[in-house]
């Protein structure tokens, strides 16, 4: 066993590459379904951040960005987080029901809690699919405010393991009306979970 | 001309009068401000997690309650303050996403907290100002003119303490 998940060997870095592939494939797939409408997706870059570097992807720290945060249960646990700056989170509930002048009301919030579970439940279901492992997600948790603040939560679970945090950047265009949204998934799964995941695909650490 | 100098996530600084230090976006995370009024020699840590005795890739001191506290007294001792005159002033220790079945581990602001309140009592380090806890990011100021925190919020104001 290894003491420490090293993010910079390269074939665990290709390995969750594909998985946050896969995943962010099938994310957008549902996200077409449900707005009935096409959907593309840039190849989701996969990155390995210093503690700093990781709120300024979205802006600075003090940028205000919604988090919507899920537990991971079954044959591996951790949890996995969805962040997306404002206009991202307001165009994204946008597609699904077009209002004019949208802002953050609790109509967003509740859209965004399910849109959020979509994605990230098509995200898990593909990475299960991948391990035949047995993993599901909790129900959603969402938070809006500064991006130090949301994502010192990954930062901290990331903290336990090393210095680095690992980040999937996914960017979802929907194609008639040229909406960007630009959204990050962060997989967090607990150490001993790394091994069982990474193992059930063949890589050992 | 006073500089407000930055202290990142994991990181600690030490600052002399007339400088300022600032840390933005904590959430889970503690900012630990030290100060001597004497020397008017500030100091403030960005720790992320609790200790650093349950995790083995402990190098960086200013991740954790406990090294990173003892660092940031020794160096502001090399700069000439004295750790009897000090005070501290914590804030952060959110928990930013909350669930109906709490487990531990989410509750890491909260321990992060309790933490740096245990090694201060232990120093004979008395806290002058403690705004930890809530479900909301904070970004502080500490100024070595005082020991004055300012403490800014998303939402809900700025407070002085």
């Amino acid at each position: 066993m290894s003491d420490q998940l090293n993010l910079n060997n390269n074939i665990v870095l290709d390995v969750l590459r594909e998985i946050g592939n896969i995943g962010a494939g099938n994310a957008a797939t549902s996200l077409a379904k449900m707005i009935d409408k096409k959907v593309d997706m840039k190849v989701p870059v996969v990155k390995v951040l210093e503690f700093d570097e990781v709120p300024e992807i979205l802006g600075g720290p003090e940028n205000i960005v919604c988090g919507i945060f899920f537990k991971i249960e079954g044959d591996i646990t951790g949890s996995i987080m969805f962040v997306l700056d404002q206009s991202s989170a307001i165009n994204l509930v946008d597609l699904l029901m077009p209002r004019d002048n949208a802002e953050f009301d609790e109509f967003t919030i509740s859209a965004l809690k399910e849109i959020g579970n979509i994605l990230s439940g098509a995200y898990v279901s593909s990475l299960s699919g991948l391990t035949n492992l047995k993993i599901k997600i909790s129900v959603p948790a969402l938070a809006i405010d500064m991006a130090g603040a949301i994502l010192s939560v990954p930062a901290i679970e990331f903290g336990q393991m090393g210095d680095n945090v690992l980040i999937i950047q996914n960017e979802f265009i929907e194609t008639d009306a040229a909406k960007k949204v630009d959204g990050y998934f962060f997989l967090i799964p607990d150490m001993e979970s790394y091994e069982v995941l990474l193992g059930s695909l063949g890589v050992t650490l | 001309m006073s500089t407000m100098i930055k202290v990142g996530m994991a990181d600690l600084k030490v600052a002399d009068f007339p400088n300022a230090l600032t840390t933005l976006g904590l959430g889970s995370c503690v900012g630990i401000c030290l100060y001597d009024p004497l020397t008017k020699i500030t100091g403030m840590a960005h720790i992320m997690l609790p200790s650093s005795k349950a995790i083995r890739k402990n190098e960086n001191v200013a991740k954790f309650a406990d090294t990173a506290i003892v660092e940031l007294i020794s160096q502001m001792e090399v700069k000439g303050a004295r750790k009897s005159r000090f005070y501290a002033k914590i804030a952060g220790g959110a928990q930013m996403f909350s669930f109906s079945s709490q487990n531990d581990a989410m509750k890491i602001g909260e321990r992060n907290a309790e933490a740096v309140r245990e090694i201060l009592k232990n120093m004979g380090i008395p806290i002058k100002a403690d705004e930890t806890g809530g479900n909301f990011g904070r970004t502080i100021e500490f100024y070595s003119e005082d020991g004055k925190l300012l403490i800014k919020t998303a939402g809900k104001g700025i407070r002085e303490l």
